[in-house]
């Protein structure tokens, strides 16, 4: 089995005359959880959007499964959701999935699978302009679980969810990186930083941290993901 | 480019259509409102409405199929269904192909509408047969349809897609052969007309009106209408960017 899902070198995008990365570089191990945690305007989006191959203008090198990111092979290995619930609002969740099924090749008995394991069943039949915002989102992530893709990266799927409905996913997050798959998933709240096997903490287009929650909180000395946050933030102007 | 993908794109697009009643309206029963409006106008004023009357039924479905496609790839784009789908193995002209099919389905049925409502209503006369007519008018309307995924590939968002209508659209018309046939222009006029699409969906349709069928000289200019389509979904499908900043 390969060992590195992800592997990124001194990436860089620049967006309009800016450049919104400055030289990142991590590597996601196959089966592992990994979140990318950082504030709005970090740059998360853009690095995700880097490793979908979606992302103009990125240098340096991003590989995926084995391949550059973009890799006509790597289309539909990868399951990605976007931050806006990326369905179409005037069909149902059901002929939402029907079709990405169909544009993937994959059976579509594999709806099914995917709507029970968001919790969407008793909304199968809705129109998903009807749904709420935390049911859109989760239509949108079952979308990205059509095939099982190898790789999942997930922008934000858990904004907006009741506290019950986040620790199902999480849960759902880790059975699927037992079953081998490699995901990365971004947010801004802190407190889901302990959900995962590995953290990459961002700032102002910048890594700041890439190690285990329990590494992170050791070596900042607290027992809070916020607070150890701010003391890597703090060392780096130190060290500056 | 997979047929199951193109067609996968094609059976959403129109399973969309049929909740937006609104839209299909526009589509069939708006070109055969505006060709009455000008038969009407045009009552008291007798040969008039024969002699534009062809051109109006290649005129307005490709407006109108124009005005709605020029949205169609803006829409997925901001809904984010774009992104999503090119990271699937989906090539781009899939993705065109499929809207363009979904609305060549719509233009059998627009141009059903509005030329049964032409010949049969309207009493126009045409010297050639009805079914070619019919033949040219769903053209003409797929004509639109591939002229506004090209827009809508080319705009970065829906508010330029819509401006893309006037630019795009209006010197077609004005130029076509509507208004003043096509030998009466100014040379330089006539030579520009000569590039654009819109002239040949006219010049089809005149073709057929005037009895010269599609075996004959008017099947050229359908040629020339069909080869407009590809191109533009082909240029379409090369402009839209999977990689965007």
């Amino acid at each position: 089995m390969m060992k590195n899902a992800v592997s990124c070198r001194e990436v860089v995008v620049v967006r309009g005359d800016r450049e919104v990365l400055h030289g990142v570089g991590f590597d996601l191990r196959a089966g592992t959880v990994t979140g990318l945690l950082g504030p709005s305007g970090c740059g998360k989006t853009t690095l995700i959007r880097a490793i979908v191959g979606l992302q103009a203008r990125v240098t340096g090198d991003v590989s995926v499964l084995g391949l550059p990111a973009g890799a006509a092979k790597l289309r539909g290995r990868i399951g990605y959701v976007t931050q806006e619930p990326s369905v179409y609002g005037d069909l149902t969740v059901t002929e939402n999935l029907r079709f990405f099924a169909a544009v993937l090749g994959v059976a579509s008995s594999d709806v099914e699978r995917v709507i029970e394991a968001v919790d969407l069943t008793s909304h199968a039949q809705a129109r998903v302009d009807r749904l709420s915002g935390g049911q859109r989102s989760r239509a949108s992530l079952a979308a990205a679980l059509l095939g099982s893709p190898e790789l999942l990266v997930l922008d934000e799927p858990t904004v907006g969810l009741d506290p019950v409905l986040r620790r199902d996913l999480w849960e759902l997050f880790h059975k699927l990186a037992d079953d081998g798959a490699t995901l990365l998933v971004s947010s801004h709240v802190m407190d889901e930083a302990s959900r995962c096997d590995r953290l990459l903490l961002m700032r102002d287009g910048e890594l700041l941290a890439d190690d285990t929650p329990d590494n992170l909180l050791a070596s900042a000395g607290t027992s809070d993901i916020e607070q150890a946050f701010l003391t890597l933030i703090d060392r780096k102007a130190g060290a500056r | 480019m997979t047929p199951r993908v193109t067609f996968a794109v094609a059976a959403r697009v129109l399973a969309q259509l049929r909740r937006d009643h609104r839209t299909v309206a526009m589509l069939i029963v708006l070109p055969a409102l505006l060709v009455s409006l000008m038969w009407w106008m045009f009552h008291d004023s007798p040969g008039t409405f024969d002699r534009i009357g062809g051109p109006l039924l290649a005129v307005f479905p490709a407006i109108i199929m124009f005005v709605v496609t020029s949205v169609a790839t803006l829409r997925e784009r901001s809904s984010g269904t774009l992104s999503r789908l090119f990271t699937m193995p989906m090539a781009k002209l899939d993705f065109l192909l499929g809207y363009a099919l979904a609305f060549a389905l719509i233009a059998v049925v627009q141009a059903l509408v509005v030329v049964s409502i032409a010949l049969y209503l309207l009493d126009l006369n045409i010297q050639g047969d009805a079914w070619q007519l019919g033949v040219v008018a769903v053209l003409d309307g797929v004509l639109g349809a591939a002229l506004g995924l090209f827009a809508s590939a080319f705009a970065a968002t829906e508010f330029q897609a819509v401006q893309m209508m006037p630019a795009v659209m209006i010197p077609q018309i004005l130029l076509c052969g509507l208004l003043v046939p096509r030998d009466q222009l100014p040379s330089v006029l006539r030579a520009v007309s000569d590039v654009l699409p819109l002239s040949y969906a006219v010049d089809a349709v005149l073709g057929v009106a005037q009895g010269n069928g599609l075996t004959t000289g008017a099947g050229g200019d359908a040629l020339v209408v069909l080869a407009f389509v590809l191109a533009a979904l082909g240029l379409g499908a090369a402009t839209l960017k999977r990689r965007t900043a």
